[in-house]
């Protein structure tokens, strides 16, 4: 789990991820040879399949009954007994993954064609290529990788239908250790992150969040430690200049003016003004409504630009005011938010409030 | 039919039969189609409905409602909120285009905690 939680985060950043020159050296590999489908196309397989999905359509009956072109890649599963046709490249590349504690797996695209009616009695065979393994990516369920195989699937010899599937072999999300306060608000307050109503997971949608309501970590480095040991404190601390005394934020390890390497800091007044914002609707990111207001968790939130009395800009959250209601121009002062047990930000609430 | 022509929608109630059954005419016997508890410890409150029997229902779909002369021709299905047991998913669909008998037609299925499938399929209704 700490392999798969340090890897995440690195791949969340684009930072190169060892595992991934590996994997996508697979791209365009096989996967399957010649598979043999385990059972020739029959009535009784269309018949369960057709009585599980509720599909009276009249061409999957009779004598002259034809499969139903969706059931074209059961006719290629390897069932309870599994898979004995699947090649070396297969098996490395699932080693690869298990081993790295992407050991679980689930679909989440599958384009087909149907190219002529699969028909009782026919043979299957298949050839599976690996089309692609994309880089780590994070998702509601957990950090993994996509794979992306095509599949040609013939009856007697004659290709029938394409079949294209997409999965992600993955590491489950670590649950959270007990029900923290923004799971209060959910519906379902014991169901874990992948049901809340907040984090509607969309398995096919990658968010840089490894923890659902869990705000990212910051990247704190040696150029900008003095920032988070400042706030730590409940202290904001903007750099100057050694030797033009020019303020400078976010922090750097140079000057931007002159270039001096020399600095110091001063500490913010905690006064300032929006100079600017933006409204996030879309992704939803709960994390970032949770902890201000529980009852919109998910729903829109502003992002405000801050100018400081000091004269530096700010990038921040606005709180104590509704999102649609955040203006320029509308003086806020420095708070500091725990967003977490681990995480503790500056944020800007408006002023005139309380 | 024409481009714009709405679907009547489908209301499929997410029963643990339908979950299992769907899996089994699958072949598909991962876990987390038939085992709660095996489901949990990978995350997933319950078990959900694999992509096969997904896949399944948005034909029938599409197949119910063009009738018995419709033949499907491509269906391409992406997932996204989970199929869980005591859900209901709601299918739609629009009719995005009209080539000769063929027709193009986006399917959007919608449970209780959002989209669990968005798709375009394609099917012959030969006149």
């Amino acid at each position: 789990m700490t392999l798969t939680e340090r890897d995440g985060a690195a791949g969340a950043r684009g930072a190169p991820d060892g595992l991934y020159g590996l994997l996508a050296g697979f791209a365009g590999r096989a996967a399957a040879t010649a598979g043999l489908g385990k059972d020739p196309v029959n009535l009784p397989m269309i018949r369960h399949w057709c009585e599980a999905m509720g599909d009276a359509h009249p061409a999957y009956r009779g004598p002259d009954a034809v499969a139903p072109p969706t059931m074209l890649q059961a006719w290629t599963m390897g069932g309870l007994s599994g898979h004995t046709d699947r090649s070396s490249a297969h098996e490395e590349l699932f080693a690869l993954l298990d081993g790295a504690g992407y050991t679980s797996v689930v679909a989440t695209d599958c384009e087909q064609e149907y190219l002529r009616p699969l028909r009782p009695g026919d043979e299957i065979t298949f050839d599976t290529v690996i089309e692609s393994v994309s880089e780590l990516k994070t998702t509601k369920l957990g950090t993994g990788h996509f794979v992306t195989t095509r599949t040609d699937v013939r009856a007697g010899g004659e290709l029938a239908g394409t079949h294209r599937f997409r999965i992600l072999k993955y590491a489950p999300a670590a649950r959270r250790p007990k029900p923290a306060a923004p799971e209060t608000a959910d519906t379902k307050p014991a169901a874990p992150a992948v049901t809340t109503k907040s984090a509607a997971p969309n398995i096919a949608d990658t968010k840089p969040a490894a923890r659902p309501v869990r705000r990212p970590r910051p990247v704190i480095n040696r150029d900008n430690a003095g920032f988070w040991e400042g706030v730590a404190a409940h202290r904001l601390l903007v750099q100057r200049c050694g030797d033009c005394a020019t303020l400078r934020f976010p922090w750097l390890p140079g000057c931007a003016d002159c270039g001096s390497r020399e600095w110091d800091t001063v500490e913010a007044s905690g006064a300032g003004t929006v100079f600017s914002y933006v409204v996030m609707h879309h992704p939803s990111f709960p994390a970032f409504t949770a902890s201000d207001d529980p009852a919109a968790a998910g729903g829109p939130y502003a992002v405000g630009l801050i100018e400081l009395a000091e004269g530096v800009r700010m990038i921040s959250n606005v709180v104590g005011v509704p999102y649609d209601e955040v203006r320029i121009g509308m003086p806020v002062r420095l708070e500091f938010l725990r967003a977490d047990e681990e995480l503790e930000l500056p944020v800007f609430r408006a002023e005139g409030e309380d | 039919m024409k481009a714009g022509d709405e679907l009547p929608p489908l209301t499929i109630p997410i029963t643990r039969t339908l979950i299992v059954a769907g899996a089994v005419a699958s072949r598909d016997y991962q876990d987390v189609h038939h085992d709660a508890e095996l489901a949990r410890e990978k995350g997933s409150p319950d078990i959900f409905m694999n992509i096969l029997t997904t896949n399944g229902l948005v034909g029938r779909y599409i197949t119910d409602h063009f009738g018995p002369r419709a033949v499907l021709r491509r269906v391409a299905i992406r997932l996204g909120a989970p199929n869980h047991p005591g859900d209901t998913m709601v299918l739609t669909g629009t009719v995005t285009g009209v080539d000769g008998d063929t027709a193009h037609v986006r399917v959007v299925g919608a449970n209780g905690i959002g989209h669990h499938v968005t798709g375009t399929v394609t099917v012959e209704v030969p006149r």
